[in-house]
C-alpha cells in the first residue's frame, strides 16, 4: 500500500462545555462513506487530551468542532499545545461550526486551514478536507 | 532519517511511535529495515489479547485494565483493532475507548487499527505494530479486537494471553463463544458482572470448559466476573493473567508461541524479498528469464536458482545465480 492509495485518517475533536455532537457525528459517516477512517474522541474533551490523541493516533487531518462560542480561547490553547509538541505536528487543522466571519479569518491566520460552518453540505466537507491535506503535502 | 525513526521508538517518543505504526500501516518504503533494527529489542512486553462480541464492554474491560496496570506501575501499549466499511473502505475507529477515563493519559499509547479489508495484511500489521510498542519498552501491550470473524480469532494467535469476554444473560453471546472463541480463551471474562444472570453465565462456561479435552498440566481456563465500570475483579483479572505468562514460561509455551510467530514472519519476509528481488529489470532475473526464453532452463529450475534453493530442496549453494548473460 503506497501514500496515496492508504485512507486518510481524520480525528474529530468536541472540546469544552459543548455537548452537541450531532453534527460532529455526521460528519463522521459522511468521512467513513468517503473511505477515511474516522476517529471521534467523544464530548467535553480537553485541548490537552485531543492533541495527544491526534499524535499519538499519527492523524492527517485533526478537526475540531464547536458550537459554544468559546473558539477563539479554545483554539489559541490548541495553537498552544502545537507549538509546544517537540517536533512538528503531521497533521492539517480544520474547524468546524459557528463562528463570526473575522474570527474564522484570525483562526486561518494563525494556521487553520479551512473552517467549516455549520450549513456547509456533506460533500463539499469531503473535498475541502482532501484539498487541504494534498496542500499540507505539496509544502 | 531511518536511524532516527527507530532511535525514537526506542526513546518511547510517542510522535514517533506513531509514525512508525502508520509507516507499518501503508507499508511504506524501507519500513522493513527499520522492523528489522528493532527485532533485537523486542521480547519483553506481555502481549494480552481482548476479545468478544459487539456490546460486550470490551473497550471500558481494556482501559480499567490499563488503569490497573498503571496504578502497579507497569507501562501500558494499546491496540485497537476495527473492521472498515466493505462498501466504502472507510471506518469508525477506537471512540470507545477514546471517549472514557484513558483520554489525555500520556503513559498509556492508544492506537486504533483498520481491517482495511486486507485480511493477510492486518495479522502483519498487528504483529509489527506489536513488535513496535514491545521495542518502546511497553511492559504489556493491550490488544482489542471485535471478536466476530475468523480473521479476529486469527489475530488472537499473536497474543501470549487471549481473554475472551462474554456479559450475563446473552444466550446468542455464548453461541458465539461455542462457535469458535471457547478455544481460544486463556481467560474468560463475564463482564458486567452486577447485572442480573452473572453467575450464571460463570456456571455455563464453567460447564463448557470442563467438557473440553485435557491434557497433563494443562492451563485451567478460569473464569473472572469483572465490572468494568465499577473498576470491580480487574486487579483479579490482572493476577490471572500473570499467573498464565508464568504458566506458559514455565511449559515452554512462551518458547513455542515466540517460534510459531517467527515462522510466519520469516515466511512473510521470505516472500517479500522474493517479490522484490525477483523481477524484471533485476540482472540476475532477467538473465534467468533469458535461460528460459531460450530453452537452456527450465523455469522452475531458474527460479530455485534465483532462490538460491537447489532442485532438490537442499540448503542454498554458495554461488547460486547462473551468472553467464548477466553483465
Amino acid at each position: 500500500m503506497t501514500e496515496n492509495t492508504a485512507p486518510l485518517r481524520v480525528m474529530l475533536a468536541k472540546i469544552g462545555l459543548d455537548g452537541h455532537d450531532r453534527g460532529v457525528k455526521v460528519v463522521a459517516r459522511t468521512l467513513r462513506d468517503a473511505g477515511m477512517e474516522v476517529i471521534y474522541t467523544g464530548l467535553h474533551r480537553t485541548p490537552e487530551q485531543v492533541i495527544e490523541a491526534a499524535v499519538q493516533e499519527d492523524v492527517d487531518v485533526l478537526g475540531v468542532s464547536l458550537l459554544s462560542g468559546a473558539h477563539m480561547p479554545i483554539f489559541g490553547r490548541i495553537f498552544e499545545l502545537i507549538d509546544a509538541l517537540p517536533s512538528a505536528p503531521r497533521f492539517t487543522l480544520v474547524a468546524g461550526g459557528v463562528m463570526p466571519e473575522e474570527d474564522e479569518e484570525e483562526l486561518r491566520r494563525r494556521g487553520v486551514a479551512a473552517v467549516m460552518g455549520q450549513d456547509t453540505p456533506p460533500e463539499a466537507i469531503v473535498e475541502m478536507l482532501r484539498r487541504v491535506v494534498a496542500e499540507t503535502a505539496a509544502r | 532519517m531511518t536511524a532516527t525513526l527507530v532511535d525514537r521508538v526506542l526513546a518511547n517518543d510517542q510522535a514517533g511511535i506513531a509514525r512508525m505504526l502508520t509507516r507499518i500501516e501503508r507499508r511504506d518504503e524501507g519500513v522493513d529495515k527499520e522492523l528489522a533494527q528493532l527485532h533485537e529489542h523486542t521480547g519483553r512486553a506481555h502481549v494480552v489479547g481482548i476479545t468478544g462480541p459487539p456490546g460486550s464492554g470490551k473497550s471500558t474491560l481494556v482501559s480499567a485494565m490499563a488503569l490497573e496496570y498503571r496504578r502497579q506501575g507497569r507501562t501500558v501499549g494499546i491496540l485497537a483493532v476495527d473492521p472498515s466499511s466493505a462498501y466504502s473502505g472507510g471506518a469508525i475507529l477506537g471512540d470507545h475507548i477514546r471517549m472514557n477515563a484513558l483520554a489525555g493519559n500520556p503513559d498509556v499509547y492508544i492506537r486504533s487499527l483498520a481491517t482495511r479489508g486486507a485480511l493477510g495484511g492486518l495479522s502483519r500489521a498487528v504483529v509489527d505494530g506489536l513488535s513496535v510498542l514491545d521495542a518502546a519498552g511497553k511492559d504489556v501491550i493491550l490488544l482489542e479486537t471485535v471478536g466476530v470473524g475468523q480473521v479476529e480469532v486469527d489475530i488472537m494467535g499473536v497474543a501470549h494471553s487471549t481473554v475472551v469476554v462474554s456479559i450475563p444473560g446473552a444466550g446468542d453471546a455464548i453461541q458465539a463463544i461455542k462457535a469458535g472463541l471457547l478455544e481460544v480463551a486463556d481467560v474468560h471474562v463475564v463482564n458486567k458482572a452486577d447485572a442480573p444472570g452473572a453467575d450464571r453465565t460463570v456456571s455455563e462456561l464453567r460447564d463448557m470448559l470442563r467438557l473440553s479435552r485435557r491434557k497433563a498440566f494443562q492451563w485451567n481456563v478460569p473464569v473472572q466476573k469483572t465490572s468494568a465500570t465499577k473498576h470491580e475483579g480487574i486487579a483479579e483479572l490482572i493476577a490471572e493473567l500473570d499467573k498464565h505468562l508464568g504458566w506458559m514460561h514455565e511449559h515452554g509455551e512462551l518458547e513455542q508461541h515466540a517460534r510459531r510467530i517467527s515462522t510466519t514472519r520469516v515466511r512473510w519476509a521470505a516472500e517479500e524479498v522474493a517479490l522484490r528481488d525477483l523481477r524484471p529489470g533485476k540482472p540476475d532475473f532477467d538473465a534467468a528469464v533469458e535461460q528460459v526464453a531460450h530453452r537452456r532452463t527450465d523455469p522452475l529450475t531458474a527460479a530455485r536458482q534465483l532462490l538460491g534453493v537447489d532442485t532438490a530442496g537442499n540448503p542454498p549453494q554458495t554461488s547460486p545465480i547462473p551468472k553467464e548473460g548477466t553483465s
